[in-house]
């Protein structure tokens, strides 16, 4: 460029201000969007990896331990014990405010639970020169509880709350309510020294102990539909001895069985039927028992000893049809000496104190110590647990502290989850899924293993259908076939990935479940039907005289192969009739079902398959596709050349090379057969059985996500749960998917290379 | 060339018909499964004939009237068991479904009937079939025209006169003033008294957040009571209005005789719709098969989901679509820009590549529980809290909605958008971006002026993607704001307009409701052939023109990347 052109061209002063404000502009407004970019970039990125914390953050808390801690933060909240005597129940109602004691001379004491300020005293009316000699406990929900008396008869009570809003404030009032009336009942002759009473609805037993003698008093109260009034039938019969002296005794709910623990570690245990006996004596410890409580719903019963063995038993029934009080299992306890012991009301926990001063909190189900910490030094005299579980209060000595119980989710643990569970009235321990029941007393059942076996079993029959189908279809389609016809069949096929799934899974539950029920053995003749007849006419083609063979060009096969693989189908339906009838009695589910005893659901795990590897077909067709398709051409070019044939070429050389392709394109598959919801649930009757057979359906973890989650309560250890079943599939399908991503880039880089 | 058995198995041909037979399974199944739900979605419109029979079984007989469904073979063993009498020798016999409808008068609107157990067929010309509000379908002949229980016209005969005819022609005019009586009482139901309804409503939780306030405004207190006073008196007349349309509505009935000889009385303000299938020539059905369809596309649902359209859901599977895409596009561009453009290419970013391309393929239901979990319990709950505490105890966001499913569904899918994105960008040649730098352009000019219009086609296809996506998706939906029949439409004159708050109806959830959830599945079940046959259309478009944007986009650079 010469100095004259440069003249020729007019003056351009790029500096001058409004120039330098536009640049200025411009360099601002080019940070301030790469700033906002970024900030946006990371932002998105953010929120989609937010996912997996959050659903660990839900999480989280099934396997955080309980804790405790004086009510109310650091200061511990102790005072001196409200009124006299002995301690003979301790009981804290539903808000944790008011407390109540029962002690040994009749005195009642309602009392605030954070200061002790008593709120309210009752004297139990006694006539004179009797007093108490007994205490039970109907159990620890139902707030009733009886003593026994001296002169053999017995008073029921009950302590009750009452909520009233004076001023929109809630104001609880306690009371004192005698359900079998103020009158005492005469249930022995003598001094009442061991008592035990239970209700099932409307019918109350009351069992006492005086000196040998057992006797029992039923009440039956009907209402009488003409008068209303409430009748009373009472029943009294006297009960054969246990022979041994009994420490406490216990009587389950429906009224069917007597239990006592007796010196030496033993447990008695009489049938309450027509002719009372006593069935079993078991040797439930080696030391002497310390605590003996039924668990919530009172199928359980909890045995502590003096040599800190905690031991659940319930009723089994045995072989010979006769219920057994057999031993479930052991509690991890320190040595000490159990001295307190008290269950949960609304779960089934338990809550020990030791005599070295040690609490402990349990869950029966979980097999689970959820706390072990020291509260005191030395025993403590009583312990009772709030209804909601968050609240403790302890009587040591001559005071009672009040403490705090954070215990959110003890039912759960690895066992709970994964491992075999003994659960109440089950004959043996075993997997089973049931989050949910009508009754309070209900034992949740959590085991993961047959949502997990479902969900494998499910994926297992779905890539047993597609494995083969998709990998063959991707081998012709990316070795043998003609360019233009795989332009076409590829993006075709593709395009089924992106056929919602809700639609799969309703043919599969309308159209093919029924249809596989009237032709079951027409699939299996199919199966076998086909592939002969796809082997038979390509023989057949190939003996051709030139002159038709050359009529479709080499790599159009598959379009010939259309009409034959539909007559096969024909005729494989066809043929089935016959077979069935001469085989199979005329329809072989019946068959199945009735002569070879194998379960037939109409709505079974084949369905699935067919319907989920139909699904997960286009996925791994398409991965697998690429993969032999990106396999360099002069590897088989060489190969060709040196004499081997299409067949030697693509197995020897080109499958091979592509294996991690495939691989990856298989696991890609299986991730998306593992979370498929809208199939499974539509297609099988959502059992969570646990059974490998392949005419049974199953429940897979996403399917039970989307059967559960609507209904279950914030929060709760089964909304946790199923956040876990959430979590595991998502961590799952992603190091699943990582893994195959991983192994692509690699393949991808080595071929770069080549 | 002559081969072998050995020769040919040995070149591993075998092997290969083998693997083109897979091709060719592949192939046949999707066309199958296709032609199946096409074959069965689309017939369902279609008048079929009545067929009227005679139905002998043992020595009872009676006459059928009805429309074949559907027949299959049965074994004659499991006839036989259940107590039907088969001839020695015959091993199946066919079973025909027969829709006989009726549904008020007659045990079952489906009955099986043994298909040789069927003599004298006919289709006799003058045999109605009413559709209506309630019950399903009507089969019978028309006899009886009443207005007010005034018997005005009547016809005895089965056959085809002028006569008959005539009275037809009349039932079809009264028919026609009883829809249009309809359409008014719908309007004022739907629309007036609604809109009165909500702002009603309106007014309460005004009220109610006035009192939350501890207000002691008197002027809005009263103000509030005169507009509901007002509303109330709207009402009124409204109702009244009402009054007079249904006892207008109610006039006319007919009677009809059914299969079983017995004359009926009908409303006629319960017939959506009569007409004479084996009366009708090709011309007349296929005006019929059109007015079917649009009734399919623009009608509402009736009983129980299983009869009328389904309007709603496609509007809501819309709405629901088109908020996700407003959300979905912006954020996944940008996401996919400042990994492309602006992030340094490293270790991390190829860590997020491969996190983001993996999101893709994690499983849809877990997007449902953290949406629910997160979006509608924590934020919405949150949300209700702070600006809904007048609404309480009933929720307002903090329960399954249009908003929590459209973000739920963009969370879902912006990794498609993010991925086809960023293969948009990585497709412009380093040149044109050097190019526009090297004139002087910074790079935030670059991008807007040229790389994103240049990668706009790639961008499309990612969003096209989504949308097809998330119409079809149902498990996450599920959780996160579906419901199987919502009152209105997420969208209506009632300020704010947009209900954001509200659950919608859904074309996915739709077909696995009415087809598994339906109290009469044998009669929903075309329905939902239907609305699924709808589903794959759309979706297929979808797809296709995704397609056909990625493969112009690849035409339109190929000659850049030389």
């Amino acid at each position: 460029m010469s100095i004259e052109q440069t003249n020729t061209v007019p003056e351009l002063d790029f500096n001058t201000p409004a120039q330098r404000r536009l640049r200025k502009a411009r360099m601002m407004k080019d940070k301030m969007a790469a700033g906002g970019i970024a900030i946006g970039g990371i932002s998105v990125i953010i929120a989609v990896v937010m996912i997996f914390f959050y659903l660990l953050y839900e999480v989280a808390p099934l396997f955080r331990s309980a804790s405790i801690e004086p009510w109310g933060g650091q200061q511990e909240v102790s005072y001196a014990v409200p009124g006299q005597g002995r301690t003979l129940y301790l009981a804290v109602e539903e808000q944790a405010e008011i407390g109540f004691r029962a002690t040994h001379s009749g005195e009642m004491i309602f009392f605030d639970t954070t200061s002790g300020r008593v709120l309210q005293r009752e004297q139990l009316a006694l006539p004179k020169g009797v007093d108490i000699s007994s205490f039970a406990l109907v159990s620890e929900a139902s707030q009733t509880f009886a003593f026994g008396l001296s002169d053999g008869s017995v008073k029921v009570v009950k302590h009750n709350y009452k909520a009233t809003y004076p001023n929109g404030q809630r104001v609880l009032n306690p009371e004192l309510v005698y359900p079998l009336g103020e009158a005492p009942l005469a249930v022995a002759a003598g001094p009442v020294e061991h008592l035990t009473l239970n209700r099932d609805s409307d019918q109350w037993t009351l069992i006492a102990l005086s000196g040998d003698q057992l006797s029992e008093l039923t009440l039956s109260m009907r209402e009488n539909f003409l008068t209303g009034e409430t009748e009373i039938d009472t029943s009294r019969r006297d009960l054969p001895s246990f022979g041994i002296k009994p420490q406490k005794m216990l009587m389950t709910p429906d009224q069917r069985w007597l239990l006592a623990s007796v010196p030496q570690g033993k447990v008695a245990v009489m049938s309450l039927g027509n002719t009372p006996e006593v069935t079993q004596l078991v040797e439930a410890s080696k030391d002497r028992i310390t605590s003996f409580e039924l668990l919530l719903g009172g199928s359980s019963v909890i045995i502590g000893d003096a040599r800190g063995q905690l031991s659940q038993w319930f009723f089994v029934r045995d072989e010979t049809n006769q219920f057994q009080l057999t031993h479930i299992r052991d509690f991890e306890h320190g040595s000490s000496a159990i001295t307190n012991l008290t269950t949960e009301q609304r779960r089934k926990g338990i809550v020990t104190l030791a005599a070295d001063g040690t609490l402990n909190l349990y869950s029966s189900t979980a097999n689970r110590q959820a706390l072990s910490e020291p509260l005191f030094s030395g025993a403590a005299d009583a312990i009772a647990l709030a209804p909601r579980a968050n609240a403790l209060l302890v009587q040591h000595g001559d005071r009672l502290s009040f403490w705090h119980v954070d215990n959110e989710h003890p039912e759960i643990s690895w066992s709970a989850y994964w491992e075999k569970v003994w659960y109440e009235g089950y004959e043996e321990p075993e997997y089973i899924w049931q989050s949910s029941a009508s009754n309070n007393d209900f034992e949740p059942k959590y085991s993961l293993m047959p949502l997990a076996f479902g969900t494998l079993k499910a994926a297992f029959y779905a890539m047993l259908l597609a494995t083969p189908l998709a990998i063959a279809g991707a081998i012709y389609t990316a070795y043998f076939m003609v360019p233009s016809m795989r332009r076409k069949v590829k993006p075709f096929i593709e395009l089924m990935e992106a056929l919602p799934t809700v639609i799969l899974g309703f043919l599969a539950g309308l159209w093919l479940a029924p249809f596989m029920e009237a032709n079951l053995a027409g699939i299996f003749t199919c199966l076998l039907v086909i592939p002969l007849a796809i082997v038979l006419f390509g023989f057949t083609w190939n003996n051709m005289p030139n002159k038709i063979r050359f009529l479709i060009p080499e790599g159009w096969d598959a379009a010939l192969l259309i009409p034959v693989v539909m007559l096969a189908t024909w005729i494989g339906l066809g043929l089935a009739g016959p077979i069935e009838d001469a085989l199979f009695g005329g329809h072989l589910p019946t068959w199945l079902s009735n002569e070879a005893g194998i379960p037939y659901d109409q709505r079974n795990a084949l369905v699935v398959g067919i319907a989920m590897g139909f699904a997960v077909i286009p996925t791994i067709f398409s991965i697998t596709e690429d993969a032999i398709f990106a396999v360099p051409k002069h590897l088989s070019y060489g190969s060709l050349a040196l004499g081997a044939t299409a067949w030697q070429t693509l197995t020897r050389v080109i499958l091979p090379t592509a294996s991690p392709g495939i691989f990856s394109a298989l696991m890609i598959g299986m991730g998306r057969a593992v979370g498929e919801t809208m199939i499974v649930l539509m297609a099988t009757g959502n059992t969570p059985i646990m059974d490998i057979n392949i005419f049974e359906g199953m429940r897979t973890l996403a399917a039970n996500i989307a059967v559960e989650m609507p209904e279950s309560e914030v929060g709760s250890t089964h909304y946790r749960t199923l956040f876990l079943a959430a979590f595991v599939l998502f961590l799952f399908t992603f190091v699943v998917n990582t893994l195959a991503e991983t192994i692509r880039q690699h393949l991808r880089k080595k071929y770069g290379s080549l | 060339m002559r081969y072998s058995v050995n020769e040919w198995t040995k070149s591993g041909s075998p092997w290969v018909w083998l693997n083109a037979g897979a091709v060719a399974i592949c192939v046949i199944m999707v066309v199958g499964l296709l032609g199946l739900i096409a074959v069965r979605g689309l017939a369902h419109f279609w008048p079929a004939d009545v067929m009227q029979a005679t139905y002998t079984q043992g020595e009872q007989s009676r006459r059928i009237l009805g429309e074949m469904v559907q027949d299959e073979m049965v074994p004659a063993e499991q006839l036989r068991g259940a107590g039907i009498q088969v001839p020695e020798g015959v091993e199946a016999l066919r079973r025909d479904l027969l829709k006989v409808g009726n549904r008020d008068f007659l045990p079952a609107d489906f009955v099986w009937a043994m298909d040789n157990m069927i003599t004298e067929r006919s289709h006799p010309e003058m045999v109605m079939v009413a559709e209506r509000l309630e019950w399903g379908n009507f089969y019978g002949y028309l006899r009886e025209i009443r207005e007010a229980g005034e018997t005005l016209a009547r016809h005895d005969g089965y056959a085809k006169s002028e006569e008959y005819l005539n009275v037809w022609a009349e039932f079809q005019t009264r028919l026609e003033r009883v829809l249009e009586i309809r359409d008014q009482i719908l309007e004022i139901e739907k629309d007036k008294i609604g809109s009165i309804n909500y702002e009603i409503e309106r007014l309460r939780l005004q009220e109610r957040s006035l009192e939350l306030e501890q207000s002691t405004d008197a002027q809005a207190y009263a103000d509030i009571e005169a507009r509901r006073a007002e509303l109330n008196a709207d009402y009124e007349v409204l109702q009244q209005d009402l009054i007079d349309l249904y006892s207008q509505i109610n006039r006319d009935s007919f009677t009809a005789e059914i299969a079983d000889g017995r004359e009926v009385e009908i409303r006629l303000s319960k017939v959506v719709r009569a007409f004479l299938p084996n009366n009708m020539g090709t011309g007349d059905k296929l005006m019929h098969y059109g007015a079917k369809l649009w009734e399919f596309l623009s009608d509402e649902p009736r009983e129980a989901n299983t009869e009328g359209g389904i309007f709603p859901a496609i509007f809501g599977t819309v709405m629901m679509v088109i908020l996700m895409s407003v959300l979905v596009t912006p954020f996944g561009v940008i996401a996919a820009v400042y990994l492309r453009e602006y992030a340094k290419q490293g270790f991390v970013t190829r860590l997020i590549r491969i996190a983001v391309n993996n999101l893709a393929g994690v499983p849809s239901i877990v997007y449902g529980v953290f949406g629910l979990g997160f979006f509608v319990y924590f934020l919405g709950g949150t949300i209700d809290d702070l600006f809904f505490p007048e609404a309480k105890p009933s929720p307002t966001f903090g329960t399954g909605g249009l908003m929590w499913a459209s973000i739920t569904l963009a969370l879902l899918t912006v990794p498609v958008v993010i991925v086809a994105t960023e293969e948009g960008l990585a497709r412009i040649p380093r040149s044109v971006r050097e190019g526009s730098l090297a004139l002087g352009a910074t790079k935030f000019e670059t991008l807007i002026k040229v790389v994103l219009p240049m990668a706009s086609p790639a961008m499309m296809t990612g969003v096209i993607l989504a949308i097809a996506r998330a119409a079809g998706e149902v498990a996450p939906l599920m959780l996160v704001g579906v419901v199987k029949l919502a009152p209105s439409l997420p969208l209506d004159g009632n300020y704010p307009f947009l209900h954001l708050d509200q659950k919608f109806m859904h074309l996915g959830f739709h077909i696995y409701d009415v087809g598994f959830q339906s109290p009469n599945v044998e009669a929903a079940r075309p329905l939902v052939y239907a609305t699924a046959f709808l589903l794959v259309v759309v979706i297929a478009l979808l797809n296709f023109s995704a397609i056909a944007i990625r493969n112009h986009l690849r035409e339109k650079y190929k000659a850049l990347e030389m």
